[in-house]
């Protein structure tokens, strides 16, 4: 008998502190397994803060700790002075939406050649649940308990589509991890990010839609199923920017 | 006939991969407990099983490993 599944060699034996359901877990593993798939021995990390801001115990390579939305800052810094290393930043959607997003509109809009993993979970996970950048119209929060209104709280951010309209970016899709037919999209998509860095094709992003099962009030199961038919029509999925077609 | 070899100490109880078993083999243990606290995930038939691997994929804690 052989192993036809395992867990990736890039990922530490660590138990994760995430919430049970939560998609951080399967976002890790995303990652993991497109860098087990490089064969690159020099890999260096950039981890939020927000839920993730252990992911440097997780990942079984060198990482750098970011202040508060800064990953695709220090991501660049570490990229220019080690241009042969594969660096990649993950982020959450508060890090990345609110207080950070100078930080990746300017990556993106230089087109450096970083990869960066956008997990959108449309709410402030490690904090209590607060609405964040990305929460949806009518989508409950502890700020906002009655749901988001336009009115009060205007309207959610599109990272993905916002991005796509800069000429930096080399790549840019929105995956989802609800079910087994979107995990095996996510992995190319993601895998397609890491090659692009590889080739030295420029800014590569990836958001995944992402579930939280302690702060929506769901279970795991029901999470996904509000992914499967809320989230994916507020926040379509699929490619919204590719330059390797282009090229080719 | 595959083989799932579950890693109990990282399962969480969340039940995505009772959700996605296409047999409906997997469920949540009545009575193991691992040391965090969580009702584990166990395979209630062994001989039904397809190996499609499902389970493994959709686990977030990389708590099962297929052999076939």
């Amino acid at each position: 008998m052989a192993k036809i599944f395992e867990k990736p060699k890039m990922l530490t034996d660590k138990p994760t502190h995430y919430c049970p359901g939560c998609t951080h877990g399967q976002a890790h593993i995303l990652t993991a397994r497109a860098i087990d798939k490089l064969n690159v021995k020099k890999i260096i990390g950039v981890a939020p803060v927000g839920c993730a801001v252990f992911a440097y115990e997780y990942f079984n390579c060198d990482m750098q700790e970011a202040a508060h939305g800064r990953a695709p800052a220090v991501a660049t810094g570490i990229k220019r002075v080690i241009p042969d290393a594969i660096v990649f930043a993950y982020q959450g959607d508060g890090d990345l939406a609110s207080i950070g997003m100078a930080e990746i509109v300017h990556a993106a809009a230089r087109g450096e050649n970083i990869t960066v993993i956008f997990v959108n979970n449309a709410i402030y996970g490690m904090t209590g649940g607060q609405m964040a950048p990305t929460t949806m119209i009518g989508q409950k929060a502890t700020t906002c308990q009655s749901g988001r209104s336009v009115a009060l709280n205007g309207y959610p951010i599109h990272v993905s589509e916002m991005l796509s309209q800069l000429q930096g970016p080399c790549y840019i899709e929105r995956v989802s991890c609800h079910d087994v037919k979107h995990i095996r999209q996510a992995q190319k998509a993601v895998d397609k990010a890491f090659q692009n860095q590889v080739e030295g094709r420029g800014f590569s992003m990836i958001e995944i839609l992402a579930t939280c099962p302690t702060n929506w009030g769901m279970n795991p199961i029901e999470s996904n199923k509000y992914v499967e038919e809320v989230m994916c029509s507020v926040y379509p999925l699929g490619v919204y920017k590719d330059t390797t077609k282009e090229e080719a | 006939m595959a083989k799932l070899i579950f890693n109990k100490m990282l399962c969480k109880s969340c039940g995505l991969c009772v959700s996605v078993c296409p047999k409906q083999i997997i469920s949540i243990s009545k009575s193991e407990i691992n040391s965090k606290g969580y009702f584990v995930s166990e395979l209630i038939d062994t001989e039904k099983c397809i190996g499609c691997a499902f389970c493994a994929m959709m686990c977030p804690d990389s708590v099962i490993e297929v052999e076939k």
